[in-house]
């Protein structure tokens, strides 16, 4: 019987393939059931953790948003009122609206640069371009901490750069991260701290193209950018939309950034900037953890609702498509 | 004409690039958009390391500007500074950074082969219902998690124990969907059912038939989260609040915060935050560059489906 299956797998692969399916069909009677137990085993340990770290915290989120603690009242079941509160509440709503219209304007320039860097390096084998490979993915193995503090330093008015620049002309440099810099100056940290990630994502994707479909595109007179367009992008439309449904993800979940850019942003980043921002505050600086945990699965809510739509979107229209 | 496609088809990739036509002006368009995207790229990073060798003086108004050496070298003090500062607390935090992504990291790649290689291998009830929750977990955001998860260990009394960041990074909903996307195409089941006609029982079969052909996914995935807990912020920042215990994310914003408030003590920390930041980040690029063979295959897993 082993020999007959090595044997089997040197063989035309179709016909292995039905054989050795129906084989397995007359096995499994004997051994489907436990066969079954075993791919749970294997599942458990996972699972746990997966119970334990997400569904507990959630449900337990959950449970506390339905109280409010009151100084004179204690603690008493309040129903869905902190979420009445959440979504009525300026500070809540405008750290919404800050991380929605971020990930806008934010996401496609990410993108662009991203996908523009695959697609040069897909194009080229030459030193530079394995050299930039590198060079643009090593900022991911840089911590956003670490990340936001160096971009605080170059924006800096007594480190930066940008003050030698102002120097000469006698003048006062900008504040890149205060006033209405801020979301751009933000914007740059993140498209710099997360384009390489993506870049590698969408290369390694581009990597797996059959190049022969390029070459029939060229004999049919095609351009390099024209093949770029036509072929490449659509053949990658996969990996564009995990990247995209990622950025999405990770930008309305906004906190580290900002929060280690506060002290220099002269203001401009309030203690509830983003949600999670305010959650944290409401929850470390205000003891408020009943109204947090409101606000956090609030904004748990707001993100997999914009992540589920754009998955419906992007399949509807792949559907049109086909 | 021809002679290049015959070319074309032994050595495709390197075939292609070879080609001629029009592609001149192109080139060196994208060399120079390449070369652009390196200096905005590795920009920051050389202002940290050219920062690393000033001293305090230097940082604030040295001789070469912010973008080039001050004439005054002082790596060395920087780091005799860093690593005696407050009973070398900063040793600890990286300590504490390696602790926490290591044993994170390590338990989650390990959490997500198996769960990966059941989901894949397996056919049992409740299986599609069951990835169908893990998917949709994958859209859960992971920060909105952290003050739920921090109130639940308040009640355990498990805030502020090496725990409370260990145990939550041990979560990879991502890492098992990417293992269970590369086991079903890289472990054939006919290769599985010999295994079993051999008599190996479902355990060895995995450790012995299945675990060797996953190594690019289990290294991409451990990198993965390895590094996902090494940068972590968040976590650490809620439920920690004893400074021994603090990953270096969560110590140098701390030095931040008390550098920005002139909170010192007398130590320029504005030196000491930069010359850390370096020293952090140097564990992860030497990871990164030494396993590079492994993770750029791997991560284009998820891209697959």
């Amino acid at each position: 019987m082993t020999t007959l299956d090595q044997s089997d797998s040197l063989a035309a692969a179709p016909e292995r393939d039905l054989r050795a399916r129906s084989s397995r069909r007359g096995r499994k009677r004997s051994r489907g059931a436990d066969r079954g137990a075993v791919g749970w085993l294997f599942i458990a340990p996972f699972g746990v953790v997966f119970a334990v770290f997400l569904l507990v915290p959630l449900g337990y989120a959950f449970y506390l948003s339905l109280y409010t603690k009151g100084l004179a009242t204690g603690t008493v079941f309040t129903g869905l009122d902190n979420y009445v509160k959440a979504f009525t509440d300026p500070s809540f709503l405008s750290g919404v609206w800050f991380v929605v219209r971020f990930s806008v304007v934010m996401i496609p320039v990410q993108m662009g640069i991203s996908l523009i860097a695959a697609l040069l390096l897909d194009a080229m084998t030459t030193r530079l371009a394995r050299f930039s490979r590198l060079a643009i993915f090593l900022p991911y193995a840089v911590p956003a901490v670490i990340g936001a503090l160096m971009w605080g330093f170059l924006y800096s008015r007594n480190f930066g750069p940008l003050q030698d620049l102002f120097t000469l002309f006698n003048a006062q440099a900008p504040n890149l991260i205060g006033g209405s810099n801020v979301f751009g100056g933000l914007m740059n940290v993140v498209t710099w701290q997360w384009a390489g990630y993506y870049m590698i994502i969408l290369y390694a994707a581009l990597q797996g193209i059959d190049p022969s479909l390029y070459e029939a595109a060229r004999i049919d007179g095609a351009k390099s950018w024209q093949i770029a367009v036509r072929i490449k992008i659509p053949m990658i439309a996969g990996a564009i939309n995990l990247v995209l449904i990622f950025a999405l993800i990770g930008t309305l979940q906004f906190f580290t950034e900002p929060q280690i850019l506060q002290p220099i942003s002269d203001g401009a980043i309030t203690s509830t900037f983003t949600p999670n921002i305010y959650a944290f505050n409401l929850a470390f600086s205000y003891s408020q953890f009943n109204y947090a945990s409101a606000i956090s699965f609030a904004l748990g809510i707001v993100v997999f609702i914009g992540a589920y739509i754009f998955l419906f979107v992007t399949r509807q229209r792949e559907a049109r498509q086909s | 004409m021809s002679s290049t496609i015959t070319k074309n088809d032994a050595t495709p990739r390197l075939g292609r690039e070879r080609h001629p036509r029009g592609r001149n002006g192109g080139r060196v368009g994208g060399q120079i958009v390449l070369a652009i995207l390196c200096v905005y790229f590795l920009l920051p990073l050389w202002w940290l390391i050219v920062a690393s060798t000033k001293d305090a003086h230097g940082l604030f108004s040295g001789t070469g500007g912010a973008l080039w050496f001050d004439k005054n070298f002082n790596l060395i003090g920087n780091l005799q500074t860093l690593f005696s500062y407050s009973g070398g607390i900063y040793l600890r935090w990286l300590g504490n950074s390696a602790l926490y992504a290591l044993s994170g990291g390590i338990g989650a790649t390990v959490l997500a082969v198996l769960a990966g290689y059941g989901f894949a291998k397996y056919r049992f009830r409740g299986r599609s219902l069951a990835f169908a929750v893990l998917l949709g977990s994958v859209m859960v955001p992971m920060t909105a998690l952290v003050i739920p998860t921090f109130m639940m260990l308040a009640q355990l009394q498990l805030t502020d124990t090496i725990w409370a960041v260990i145990l939550p990074s041990l979560l990879s909903p991502f890492g098992v969907y990417l293992m269970r996307v590369y086991i079903t195409d890289a472990v054939p089941d006919e290769l599985l059912d010999a295994a079993r006609v051999d008599g190996a029982g479902e355990l060895r079969t995995f450790l012995q038939v299945s675990l060797p052909l996953l190594r690019p996914a289990v290294v991409t995935v451990l990198l993965l989260s390895v590094v996902g807990t090494w940068n972590n912020y968040f976590l650490p920042l809620a439920v920690l609040s004893n400074s021994n215990l603090f990953p270096v994310t969560v110590g140098l914003a701390q030095w931040q915060g008390l550098a920005t408030s002139n909170n010192g003590s007398g130590t320029s920390l504005w030196s000491l935050i930069v010359v850390g930041s370096l020293v952090s980040i140097i564990p992860l690029i030497i990871a990164f560059l030494s396993l590079q063979k492994y993770w750029r295959g791997g991560l284009s897993l998820g891209a697959l489906k």
